[in-house]
């Protein structure tokens, strides 16, 4: 097995009274895509704001790169070079592909923006990605589709030179050929040699393009598999909680 | 979109693909100047239409005017205007940058209003020097601002209730300040010549030079950043084009103003004083808001906060900020207004704020955050002005005015929304 980029052991999380992670583990590897699956409530969305450092977790360890690192604040995160594209995209729709691209880190000479060094480098990300669908990186983004800008998203992270990137339901709002477009970025994004994790309730996405599945029920991780060792049906037994995953092979 | 223009450059990431395609995407600087041109009207077509309705409004006022009064063409309506617009401009502008995170300040006229009390109070008084006096001023409009954006970007309490409360106890400090029924003169000659002295007629000139030299030094300034990066510039006959229109328009302004516009035979010429302060702001404004990382998350949190917040913007401190300028910029606007009435009073800048918020919107600003521009409030501002100043040479009721820049206040944001509302359906969609 390759050696993960990401792992967390044993995180917890609650929120008052209720235990919404109790003792999750995670891994991600360079140049693969981890699928996070897991039914509403699952606690998805609380392991992703931790590991972005929005939301730090309770306990648990982190290791990224094989040393223990702490995630307390968002820098933390974009530091070590982890990127979430959140599902409602956190883009900015008066603002243009570029500067949304560079929003917050902006290439500056003598205090004012180089626009000509930006806009290169947009566009070389974009291409760099197989974009084909965007005309202009000038254009506003509201002027774009759904999946065009959850293109400029990812393609944002890339720019960042993320080596891990999250993205929360990538295709939860798109048509089939957007999907399409969007899932091939995905991989095109794994094959950079970037740890993509993935999450999504669309179980045909995730048997796609994913290399592993990690099942999250109630809080608990119940299954970390490699997508080519397991079967839709078992995967949704683990989400609904009706199948318990067995690494050696046994299956209740 | 592969433009025949950019096939520059490397071509490292073309070996990548699978098809042949260009290296680089599109930036909309493609194309000579008609198709600049025919892509601005298309542009135009899909709702982006800025200052155009604001400017299509001012000509066509102007005209009418000229018509219905033999005085409104003239050099020296022309000065007038121009002074009696300046505070409306400058406090349009003020309110542009708080407009623009989606807030609003209430009580801008009256900040302006209250800190030009506290300046007269102090020079006709306490015969303090009106030069430390006018720093006082301007650091009361700072304090304001300040106070204004810890209540709304620290506590969260939204800016119409904080500024609301300002509005009505600002103008009964002022009433504080003054005394009852009070009146102060403004004596002192510096400031009253902001409105009532001009430049020498070799000022205005060298006046335009500096500001067609400066359109010039950062568009050639862009254009070398942007062939340093390899990447396409747009055809530089637009530049020159936007030049010769700057030179043309601006020159005919300063030539009828270098004219004597006197009655008397003592000759008044010469560019206004305030004209060449209001333009330093606006410049100053732009390229602050176009070209600076402050100005550019002012649009960004405008836009979309959260996501302003989640690539590291202090989304509170741009809050905060905003309104200390917009404060700032509002003591400008009431240090014009004292300068031209000559007077302060207890009612100082009561009426005008809701003015200068108008003159936003008909400039194109949008009340909802994240789009417009200080020359669009600019231009807003214009418009106002030039009703106020064409029916007041009409002798028409002045009950009449606030109805005209009322109605054309919806008509501006009426011809906003249609134009949205056509644009909405197919625009870039496949």
């Amino acid at each position: 097995m390759d050696t993960p980029i990401i792992e967390l052991t044993g995180v917890i999380k609650s929120f008052g009274p209720v235990n919404v992670l109790r003792g999750v583990e995670l891994r991600a590897y360079p140049g693969k895509v981890t699928a996070l699956v897991g039914d509403n409530g699952a606690g998805k969305s609380t392991l992703i704001k931790g590991l972005a450092g929005v939301q730090p977790y309770d306990e648990g360890e982190v290791r990224f790169e094989g040393r223990p690192v702490s995630l307390t604040h968002p820098r933390d995160a974009s530091a070590l070079g982890i990127e979430v594209v959140y599902q409602d995209l956190a883009l900015c729709d008066n603002l243009d592909i570029v500067q949304n691209m560079f929003l917050g880190r902006e290439e500056l000479v003598a205090g004012t923006f180089d626009e000509g060094k930006m806009e290169r480098q947009s566009s070389e990300v974009l291409r760099s990605l197989n974009v084909r669908t965007v005309k202009s990186v000038r254009q506003k983004v509201a002027s774009l589709s759904g999946g065009q800008r959850q293109t400029v998203a990812i393609a944002r992270a890339v720019l960042k030179k993320a080596k891990v990137v999250i993205l929360d339901e990538p295709t939860a709002a798109l048509g089939v050929a957007q999907t399409e477009q969007v899932l091939n970025l995905v991989q095109r994004l794994a094959s950079q040699g970037v740890a993509v994790i993935i999450i999504s309730h669309n179980l045909a996405d995730v048997f796609k393009v994913a290399d592993y599945i990690s099942v999250l029920y109630l809080g608990t991780m119940v299954a970390e598999v490699p997508t080519a060792e397991t079967t839709y049906d078992d995967v949704v037994g683990y989400i609904t909680g009706s199948k318990t995953y067995n690494p050696t092979g046994a299956r209740a | 979109m592969s433009a025949p223009s950019s096939n520059d450059t490397t071509t490292n990431t073309t070996t990548l693909l699978p098809e042949s395609v260009s290296d680089l995407i599109g930036s909309g600087q493609e194309g000579g100047v008609s198709q600049q041109f025919s892509a601005w009207l298309s542009r135009v077509r899909q709702g982006e239409m800025g200052a155009l309705p604001a400017v299509a409004g001012f000509i066509v006022l102007s005209i009418l005017f000229s018509f219905l009064s033999p005085y409104f063409l003239t050099e020296r309506n022309f000065a007038n205007f121009l002074t009696q617009a300046a505070e409306l401009v400058m406090l349009g502008m003020a309110l542009v940058f708080v407009i623009l995170l989606g807030e609003i300040d209430l009580s801008a006229g009256v900040t302006g209003g209250l800190a030009m009390c506290i300046w007269v109070v102090l020079t006709d008084v306490t015969k303090l020097n009106w030069f430390l006096a006018l720093l006082i001023a301007f650091a009361v409009g700072l304090a304001v601002g300040s106070f204004i954006g810890f209540f709304v970007a620290r506590i969260g309490i939204p800016s119409f209730v904080v500024t609301l409360g300002l509005f009505l106890g600002f103008q009964g400090l002022e009433l504080i300040v003054i005394g009852a029924g009070g009146n102060f003169q403004v004596q002192t000659p510096a400031i009253v010549a902001l409105m009532n002295n001009n430049l020498p007629v070799w000022g205005g000139w060298l006046m335009l030079a500096v500001f067609v030299a400066l359109s010039l030094a950062t568009s050639f300034w862009d254009r070398s950043r942007r062939t340093a990066a390899n990447v396409p510039n747009g055809p530089v006959a637009m530049v020159l084009i936007k030049a010769g229109a700057l030179l043309v328009l601006g020159g005919l302004a300063v030539f009828l103003l270098s004219q004597d516009r006197s009655a008397s035979i003592i000759a008044i010429r010469g560019v206004p004083i305030v004209v060449p302060i209001v333009l330093a702001v606006l410049w100053i404004g732009t390229f602050v808001l176009d070209r600076t990382k402050f100005g550019r998350y002012i649009y960004a949190v405008g836009g979309n906060a959260e996501a302003a917040r989640r690539s590291g913007v202090n989304v509170v401190l741009i809050r905060f900020l905003v309104f200390v300028i917009c404060s700032f910029l509002a003591v400008g606007s009431g240090l014009f207004t004292a300068a031209r009435v000559g007077s302060v009073d207890a009612t100082a800048g009561k009426d005008i704020v809701l003015s200068g918020v108008a003159a936003a919107v008909v400039g194109g600003v949008s009340l909802f955050g994240g789009r417009g521009r200080l020359v669009h409030a600019a231009v807003g501002a214009l418009v106002i002005a030039v009703i106020t100043n064409g029916l007041g040479l009409l002798n028409l009721p002045s009950g009449l005015n606030n109805v005209i820049a009322g109605a054309v206040l919806v008509l501006a944001a009426t011809i906003d929304a249609l134009s949205r509302l056509r644009s909405g359906g197919s625009l870039f969609r496949r």
